[in-house]
């Protein structure tokens, strides 16, 4: 591992990972807490739209990307709660029509685009630095709004009904919520790519909901979960020469799948 | 004021008026529409014809000054979040967003677990409590906003019966300054405590104290008679009300 620190892209990877970490924490948290795994998932399939789009127009697809997953996470919110579509009815449209929309876009592009698959199932060794810098301006973001929005944010996934009636405005709140999570998965889509991005927002802290039940706990350890396994997951792809997006996952997974049966003896 | 869900009448031509130290029931058969009316009175239902006025405001405007106890609470018994966290949730709109809670907030917060008797607990999760002790905090909650007026919906459906004396005692010493209006099955309470009653099915059947009420409740097929009879053999709502 240290002799691999010489290289850059190494460099890039391991503070690639913290960025990814602090952002699963968090968000992470919230969307396991808020239950809106799959509305995560469907922002996160949707922002593939906006990868297209960057190849389209010749730009750095996560730049394109974060207005896509920012529109998509608005359309759910407020499609689900102003009409009378359900929202996973709501998630499966938006879904589908961003990952059509970026096979659309790649389809015009000229030529063919040579680091698409680096998008859908992540690549955390070739993350260069324009990109780390974009990663760490989101993670000040989200960590801006959650210190501010905290209570709320806690009041409104333990209670939304009543978060209400005490006078927080809930639907604002719910959608800045799915914004977050929206920049959360900009922040992710280099390291697991838009297929895997739900594995990082979800397992580490149901790992650790295993073990606290303090929302502040949660949230850190949560963080400090995913940069032990990323890291770890980044240091076995580089040992065996395995894809690192799916070797993260499929760790991840397999410390959930231990520690709940610790938990259970 | 009428109000339906989905075409579906489930309240029609409902005019009633609380005063402002009234301690009122509402009783009636399930579906009724009990717990919608809470709801409108909340705004968080609007209703499609009729207006409802809240200390002379829209429903909207005088949430702040109502604490609210929902009927049959769930949710998920891993969340993340502390006794006074929880009852601190009354104290939202009184900080607003992006501000932190006071000590000021706490202590309102400490006085209402001391009036439900669940002090000790502040520090535990949530999920750690029993049924009766999740809603002894949730009754905790809904006076943390000092209301001027408090809607209980089936306030005593998982506390023990023990509990349940000293809650009553409790809404009797508040209702000396603000208006409570509780949704119950129970008969002891509107023997007791209670001095108004209203019968809700679809329609509001009798609105009134509770002397009259017993009659000509009786007399209505559509009210659940068995319920006010029911508590007779050991606490007539009529000998209470003769004394």
């Amino acid at each position: 591992m240290i002799e691999a620190l010489q290289y850059e892209f190494m460099r890039n990877a391991l503070v690639a990972a913290v960025l990814v970490s602090i952002a699963c924490g968090i968000v992470g948290t919230f969307i396991v807490i808020k239950r809106i795994v799959f509305i995560s998932g469907g922002i996160s399939h949707a922002a593939f739209g906006g990868i297209g789009l960057g190849y389209l127009l010749g730009i750095n697809p996560v730049l394109t990307a974060i207005p896509f997953s920012l529109m998509s996470a608005l359309g759910i919110g407020v499609v689900s709660k102003k009409t009378r579509i359900s929202e996973d009815a709501a998630i499966g449209i938006l879904w589908t029509v961003g990952m059509a929309l970026g096979i659309l876009f790649i389809g015009l592009a000229p030529g063919y685009a040579p680091d698409l698959f680096s998008y859908l199932f992540g690549s955390i060794l070739t993350v260069p630095f324009t990109d780390i810098i974009i990663m760490l301006i989101l993670d000040l973001i989200i960590i801006a709004t959650v210190m501010l929005l905290y209570k709320e944010f806690q009041a409104l996934s333990f209670d939304e009904e009543f978060s209400e009636i005490a006078g927080v405005p809930t639907q604002t709140l719910y959608l800045i919520l799915l914004c977050l999570v929206a920049l959360s998965i900009i922040v992710l889509i280099r390291v697991v790519g838009i297929v895997l991005v739900i594995a990082l927002l979800t397992i580490p802290t149901t790992i650790v909901q295993q073990f606290t039940h303090k929302l502040r706990n949660l949230i850190f350890y949560s963080a400090v979960c995913a940069v032990i396994l990323t890291v770890a997951g980044l240091w076995f792809s580089y040992l065996f020469d395995l894809p690192s997006g799916a070797t993260i996952v499929l760790l991840l997974a397999s410390v959930f799948l231990i520690s709940a049966l610790i938990k259970r003896l | 004021m009428y109000f339906s869900y989905d075409e579906v009448p489930v309240l029609q031509d409902v005019n009633i008026t609380i005063k402002e130290r009234d301690f009122l029931a509402i009783i009636g058969p399930n579906g009724g529409g009990k717990t919608t009316i809470l709801k409108l009175v909340l705004g968080l239902l609007e209703p499609d014809k009729g207006t409802i006025r809240v200390f002379g405001r829209t429903p909207r405007q005088a949430r702040r000054l109502i604490g609210y106890l929902p009927q049959q609470f769930t949710f998920d018994f891993d969340f993340p979040i502390s006794v006074m966290e929880v009852v601190l949730m009354g104290r939202l709109g009184k900080r607003g967003m992006g501000k932190r809670y006071t000590r000021a907030d706490i202590d309102v917060c400490m006085r209402a677990l001391q009036q439900v008797g669940m002090e000790d607990y502040r520090e535990t999760e949530i999920g750690n409590l029993s049924g009766g002790q999740r809603q002894r905090v949730l009754i905790a909650r809904a006076l943390t906003s000092e209301p001027r007026l408090l809607l209980l919906d089936e306030p005593v459906s998982s506390v023990d019966t023990q509990w349940q004396q000293s809650f009553y005692e409790l809404l009797h010493d508040l209702n000396k300054e603000i208006a409570v209006i509780i949704v119950t099955h129970d008969i002891s309470v509107i023997s007791a405590y209670v001095d108004k009653i209203a019968c809700l099915n679809r329609k509001l059947y009798y609105h009134g104290s509770k002397k009259e009420g017993v009659h000509k409740i009786s007399e209505l097929y559509e009210c659940p008679v068995q319920l006010l009879t029911h508590g007779s053999s050991h606490h007539s709502p009529e000998e209470h009300i003769d004394d």
